[in-house]
């Protein structure tokens, strides 16, 4: 060893001497100073790094997006629509009256006789206000069970409601639509305002004559085309003439709510329907805190009414508005986790992609890592690059999702009639999940990458 | 200034010797543990005895047993030795890619044997230029794009980055083509842009493991051509070769056999790249090499 230092500090020690004393830029390129290093940030190009290497594998990183975009475009289509349905029922059930205690016959729990059992958000709909169908129910409830409903303490009214399907007929016009018979009380019970004219009397109830209220559907279907004056005209249901009274202004919601002709009950009863029974009593109860306890007392009272033994099933039901919300939100979180999960399943299969690709990807590219760390890449740099690259894959899939999640909600609301509602939630959370399921996925694959031996790494093809 | 010429090509202008890129070392850091004779100007390597072995699968097998070197500013040092005789793994911790097992090495001052990797990553960045066998350029990005590489690892603004790979390309005569892929330049040209690369960040070393091993004779010469100006200007080249006539262009060849250093002595005549490379052009006349440097 001595003797080849020496052999080489006779030769060439007199530069490195020369060096040490006058340190100068040596010629090359100009010598880099302290405060040059450090300066720009590495992320944006790390970013630039993934986007290239994504692109020039552009099939390759399409189809490993399609389980993320499944995933999210699923989650965005169905929330959208949940929350289409959502907005619709609550602005229903809110609008039928929020103290309001409805009674049924029949034996089946609150959902059977809500008609959540039945399938179709418009249907649903419908059966708020609607008699419920006669396979589903055995007839109990009797006009005078409404009377004496009516004078329990803190109810202020209650209405019976009979109901028939039929055609109503004006000049050419006709349309087939749900004929209510109720008191005349059913207007404040819920919360029905008017456009024209006015609400039958509770003479015309006594006098069973021969009026009628029409929802805003069913003007809009018979008037409309001749642009008349719908008070004071003969309309005719079934065989028989009515005289129009009152217009009812939308209550916005569904469409089916205003899809109705009230006339007074004792006319239904007498002219409509010749039945003993009713299909629905509605009670409005003075405070919300009261519900519970006049439900009580008309459970009470009902049993004495249909001489129900103790121990027996009821023959009739009770369901209040606020029942009705609890219930359908409990459905609504219900099927919000359904979804969850399954995009949730689809989502770790997106991720599982993901990562299959990056480590793919990883393996590829074991030279470039080699290249890049003996350039002096940290392996936080490394780590950076993959990471990112898996994070952009799966935000790309979740945009993609978004855009067709939202297209397809919107379609699938526009066809049920339900509102289209966009919150932040809709279109900020396939960002947030996609960004995560490219973290949670990518970083094993980029953590393997960053530990990879730089030797090793050069030495790989 | 005045007295340092001496060794050098009459036809170069003065050249000064690269320092390292974060400057003078440290007086309170340990003193090297073989120095100069003049102990003025500190060697830019210095490598005492340094062991490497690694698990082969069951076998453990003893890479170098006890190097001990020193390499001076300015030096063009040959490495040379057969398969198996360690030159590789030795170039591999001079390059700062590994640790040693036992011994140490300081690299511009620096004990390199007990850093971090990630200060190795950062040592490799600021201190060396790589020059491989295969070129190892990105395939998918530019002739300029891969001479940012080590720039962008050291954070240099976009500016100085764009700025300083036009420089280098122009350097080796390829500012022209900085926005072709490697796939589109031919090897030489390849190893050039890797050549640049290595520059950019102001090294006081670069290393080269047998950066004529994938190419012809003459591109062979004329890269090496470009090796020996870089050195004229200053620059500290340690160089890995099995091909003796390519060793004749450095100043200095030291031999490895079986993980241990057999022999360290001076070329007493280097060959003169360029003009070799003028004579094979002249025979060939088909090829036309923008020679700078």
């Amino acid at each position: 060893m001595n003797k080849s230092d020496q052999a080489r500090g006779t030769s060439f020690s007199a530069g490195t001497k020369a060096s040490g004393t006058s340190p100068k830029q040596h010629h090359i390129l100009p010598r880099l100073k302290k405060e040059d290093f450090d300066r720009a940030d590495k992320l944006g190009i790390n970013f630039s790094v993934a986007v290239e290497a994504l692109w020039a594998n552009r099939l390759r990183s399409l189809l490993t997006t399609l389980g993320i975009f499944i995933g999210v475009t699923s989650v965005v289509s169905m929330v959208s629509l949940v929350q289409g349905i959502s907005a619709n029922w609550t602005d229903t059930i809110t609008s039928l009256g929020t103290n309001m205690i409805i009674i049924a016959p029949g034996t089946g729990n609150n959902l059977a006789n809500t008609g959540l059992s039945s399938s179709g958000g418009v249907s649903v709909n419908s059966r708020v206000t609607s008699a419920l169908p006669a396979a589903e129910t055995t007839l109990s409830l009797t006009p005078g069970d409404a009377t004496a409903v009516a004078k329990l303490p803190d109810v202020i009214e209650a209405s019976p409601i009979l109901s028939v399907h039929a055609q109503v007929i004006y000049g050419d016009q006709n349309w087939n639509t749900r004929i209510a018979g109720v008191d005349a009380s059913l207007q404040d019970i819920q919360n029905w305002s008017i456009a024209e004219g006015s609400w039958f009397s509770a003479s015309d109830d006594q006098g069973a004559r021969s009026v009628a209220v029409l929802g805003q559907t069913v003007y809009q279907q018979l008037f409309t085309a001749s642009g008349e004056d719908p008070i004071g005209k003969t309309i005719r249901i079934g065989k028989q003439l009515y005289r129009v009274v009152g217009v009812l202004a939308t209550k916005g919601g569904a469409s089916s709510t205003d899809d109705v002709v009230f006339v007074p009950f004792s006319t239904a009863l007498e002219r409509l329907k010749t039945s003993t029974y009713v299909d629905q009593i509605v009670v409005k109860v003075d405070d919300a805190s009261n519900i519970d306890a006049v439900q009580r007392n008309i459970t009470t009272l009902l049993e004495q009414r249909h001489h129900i033994l103790r121990g027996s099933a009821d023959d009739f039901n009770l369901t209040s508005s606020k029942q009705l919300l609890d219930t359908f939100n409990q459905i609504l979180s219900l099927v919000t986790a359904l979804y969850v999960a399954i995009a949730s399943i689809s989502l770790t299969v997106g991720g599982v992609g993901i990562m299959n690709i990056m480590i793919v990807s990883v393996t590829e590219r074991t030279r470039e890592i080699g290249i890049r760390m003996s350039l002096g890449a940290q392996r936080q740099d490394i780590l950076n690059q993959f990471l990112i690259e898996a994070v952009t894959l799966s935000l790309v899939g979740g945009v993609i999702g978004m855009l067709i999640g939202l297209l397809l909600g919107f379609e699938l609301t526009t066809r049920l009639g339900v509102p289209f509602v966009v919150t932040p939630t809709t279109w900020l959370m396939p960002f947030a999940v996609s960004a995560g399921v490219g973290v949670l996925f990518g970083l094993y694959p980029a953590v393997r990458a960053a530990q990879l031996d730089p030797i090793e790494a050069l030495r790989s093809l | 200034m005045t007295n340092k010429n001496q060794k050098m090509p009459e036809d170069k202008s003065p050249f000064a010797f690269p320092d390292a890129v974060e400057a003078v070392p440290a007086p309170d850091v340990a003193p090297p543990l073989l120095v100069n004779a003049d102990n003025q100007g500190k060697p830019l390597i210095v490598v005492h005895n340094m062991h490497k072995t690694y698990h082969l699968g069951q076998e453990l097998v003893h890479a170098l047993h006890g190097v001990s070197l020193e390499v001076s500013h300015g030096e063009f040092v040959a490495v040379r030795g057969p398969s198996g005789s360690g030159k590789s793994t030795f170039m591999n911790l001079i390059g700062c890619l590994d640790h040693p097992t036992e011994g140490s090495y300081w690299l511009a001052g620096r004990q390199v044997s007990h850093m971090s990797s990630k200060e190795l990553a950062r040592t490799r960045n600021r201190l060396i230029g790589f020059v491989f066998q295969g070129f190892n350029l990105l395939s998918r990005a530019s002739a300029k794009s891969n001479v940012e590489l080590p720039m962008i690892y050291a954070g240099l603004t976009r500016e100085l980055r764009e700025h300083r790979a036009r420089q280098a390309l122009h350097l080796v005569g390829l500012e022209s083509r900085m926005d072709h892929l490697p796939d589109q330049l031919s090897g030489g040209q390849q190893q050039r842009v890797a050549i640049a690369r290595a520059l950019v960040n102001s090294p006081s070393l670069l290393l080269a493991d047998e950066p004529t091993g994938n190419l012809d004779s003459r591109t062979s010469v004329q890269i090496m051509a470009v090796l020996q100006a870089l050195n004229q200007q200053g620059l500290t080249i340690v160089l890995v070769t099995h091909e003796p006539d390519i060793a004749e262009y450095t100043t200095r060849q030291v031999f490895f056999r079986d993980g241990r250093l057999m022999r360290d002595e001076p070329v007493q005549s280097p060959r003169d790249a360029q003009a070799d490379w003028v004579t094979l052009a002249q025979q060939n006349p088909d090829e036309n090499f923008i020679g700078r440097a």
